[in-house]
């Protein structure tokens, strides 16, 4: 599979959202060379704003811009949101102002710098937030796709991009619509609901158990809030069987709002995917980590297969 | 306050210079970390481990050790050298640093590492720690000192001036805050990202007092120290003019240094130049 950087397609698609929108301005905290938001600081000084190491303030600051009829772009860490949750919740949830909240080295693609600079509660805390949207492209191509929709919605957004060069798992005639699933192959047995980069491993668990007599049916989830919930309903009356693949705790995350959302519509079997409440550590690469920590296809597979069985064990 | 031996002088010296030349060996056979930030430290790191703190390598956890933070939590590699050669854990363990299962995290964790007080890695923590750390000695009559090494690019953060203010309230004369002023961070010069200026005048402002070195300079930071003790009624803020990449020419200054690994060809001459040679 051919590997693409998500943050240079975060990065160039922002100077093309820019270009098209005068509205735009990009606020960053020190990190713009991490999260390439230098891109756009080459192309639009004017409306690029590096406040240095101030993630507080800066999320604040962008409020004023979104009051002020503008578009802000706050880029921090994912991991560095946390510091700003209130204003976030307060300023921007609460107040519905209409700021782009971009978390960058999400989920623990940052595997060289260890667990403070991991991100694996964010979409717990984002999501629990009324008011925001959230949402965790698959790869670079969904990152092209989404932004422009991210930058022309009315609202707040909390976007999440990894540190990880991955395989790309969509063409460029890929349609995404903001809170809408994407049914990225059909089947029969379970239903595997991948979000980030975890979609990619989803496809590679799915092509190992089909050879296993075990048919997978693969969405990918880039949306977490809203939850595309009447794809996930579809998706348990067809295969009865659902395993949430996620690369973040396991509590609060994508599993958790399939949870939610299956409790309220249709319980079926379900095994979640994700790291199981603990930090994890550093590491020397990023795809090893996520196999140490409950992420391998391995992982998928397994929790497929018990999924399948409880279903079984069901009828 | 006694002067320094010259003999001493060159030890701390020599010890600033292995600590360099171990931080960036580590750094670059991890292919990972923060040689600018990890360099600009080490004569600070060398004084206070060396000499000036007060702490057991046999007995980390002895409760009247002088507590040391480094806020700056990226700059660790000059911590674990430290911590080695100080007897913390065996100097092989270095070579571990960053791998899964490694007692040496990315970033300082007090969990896993002897000699760690803190866990860091998001800057602006130290300070407001360190304040608690004072107030908690002076309820329960304890001596120790603490100290607490910034980044300048750190101290543009709130919550330092936030801990600040808690230092200059309850007078902390037990806590020293050291500023590594290289003037660079990550994108950039601090006086261009965010200027910090006028620093000195900010620190007298929460109720510090002030004293301003060269952090390369090994006697300036030994008598900082001293002097800091001698102040008994504010906290005191030793304000280290340093260079960011200290010791390898083509690192000194540079942001694009911050936070990348040296290949095999720019550490050979990083270290001769580390060397003298
Ligand atoms: C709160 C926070 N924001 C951003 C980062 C990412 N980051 C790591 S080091 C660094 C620059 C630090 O600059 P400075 O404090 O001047 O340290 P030094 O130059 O001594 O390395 C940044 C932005 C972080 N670790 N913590």
């Amino acid at each position: 599979m051919e590997k693409s950087s998500f943050r240079k397609a975060f990065g160039k698609t922002l100077v093309e959202v820019a270009t098209k929108n005068p509205n735009v301005v990009v606020l960053v905290a020190d990190v713009s060379s991490s999260v390439m938001t230098n891109y756009f600081a080459e192309k639009f000084p004017e409306r690029f704003f590096n406040l240095g190491i101030q993630e507080a303030g800066m999320v604040d600051t962008a409020v004023g811009f979104a009051l002020a009829g503008m578009i802000p772009f706050v880029n921090t860490f994912a991991g560095l949101f946390l510091r700003t949750m209130e204003q976030i919740r307060t300023c921007v949830a609460y107040a519905k102002t209409n700021v782009k909240l971009i978390g960058g080295y999400a989920g623990v693609s940052d595997f060289k710098d260890g667990p403070t600079h991991h991100s694996i509660i964010d979409i717990a805390t984002m999501r629990a937030m009324p008011n925001l949207t959230v949402v965790a492209p698959a790869d670079a191509v969904e990152v092209k796709k989404l932004l422009p929709l991210v930058a022309e919605y009315d609202g707040p957004v909390y976007m999440r991009i990894s540190r990880a060069d991955t395989p790309v798992v969509f063409n460029d005639n890929h349609k995404v619509k903001i809170g809408k699933g994407v049914l990225v192959q059909d089947g029969n047995d379970v239903t595997l609901i991948g979000s980030g980069v975890m979609v990619y491993r989803c496809l590679k668990a799915a092509k190992i158990l089909s050879k296993e007599g075990i048919s997978c049916r693969v969405i990918n989830i880039h949306t977490i809030k809203p939850l595309d919930a009447s794809l996930i309903k579809e998706s348990a009356e067809k295969t009865g069987a659902i395993v949430s693949v996620e690369e973040h705790s396991i509590i609060g995350g994508l599993g958790a709002a399939i949870a939610e959302a299956l409790g309220n519509m249709y319980p079926v079997p379900l095994e979640r995917v994700g790291i199981a409440d603990t930090f994890a550590e550093t590491a020397l690469d990023f795809e090893s980590l996520l196999d140490h920590y409950g992420m391998a296809v391995e992982d998928i597979i397994k929790s497929a297969k018990r999924a399948f069985e409880r279903k079984k064990g069901k009828k | 306050m006694v002067s320094h031996s010259e003999k001493l002088i060159n030890e701390l010296n020599d010890m600033a210079k292995q600590l360099r030349i171990d931080a960036l060996e580590m750094i670059h056979r991890r292919g990972q970390g923060h040689p600018g930030g990890s360099l600009s430290i080490a004569e600070i790191i060398a004084a206070l481990f060396f000499h000036h703190l007060r702490i057991d390598p046999m007995r980390p956890d002895w409760e009247e050790r002088d507590r040391f933070i480094l806020s700056k939590g990226h700059a660790c590699a000059t911590l674990y050298a430290a911590l080695a050669h100080r007897g913390f854990f065996p100097i092989e363990e270095l070579t571990n640093w960053g791998h899964l299962n490694s007692r040496l995290q990315g970033h300082p964790d007090r969990l896993k590492t002897a000699g760690v007080e803190m866990t860091t890695g998001f800057l602006g923590h130290g300070l407001a720690i360190g304040a608690g750390l004072c107030l908690a000695a002076r309820l329960k009559k304890m001596n120790y000192h603490t100290y607490v090494l910034l980044g300048d690019g750190e101290c543009q953060s709130g919550i330092l001036w936030e801990g600040a203010l808690t230092a200059g309230k309850y007078r902390l004369s037990n806590l020293t805050a050291i500023v590594d002023y290289n003037d660079v961070q990550l994108d950039g010069p601090v006086h261009e990202i965010m200027p910090l200026e006028p620093f000195v005048e900010k620190w007298k402002a929460f109720s510090f007092a002030v004293i301003e070195i060269n952090g390369h300079n090994m006697r300036e930071i030994l008598d900082s120290l001293d002097m800091a003790l001698q102040i008994h009624t504010k906290p005191t803020a030793i304000i280290a003019h340093t260079t960011k990449g200290k010791g390898v020419s083509f690192m000194e200054n540079k942001a694009s240094w911050h936070g990348r690994a040296p290949n095999d060809e720019q550490f050979a001459r990083a270290k001769a130049e580390l060397l003298g040679r």
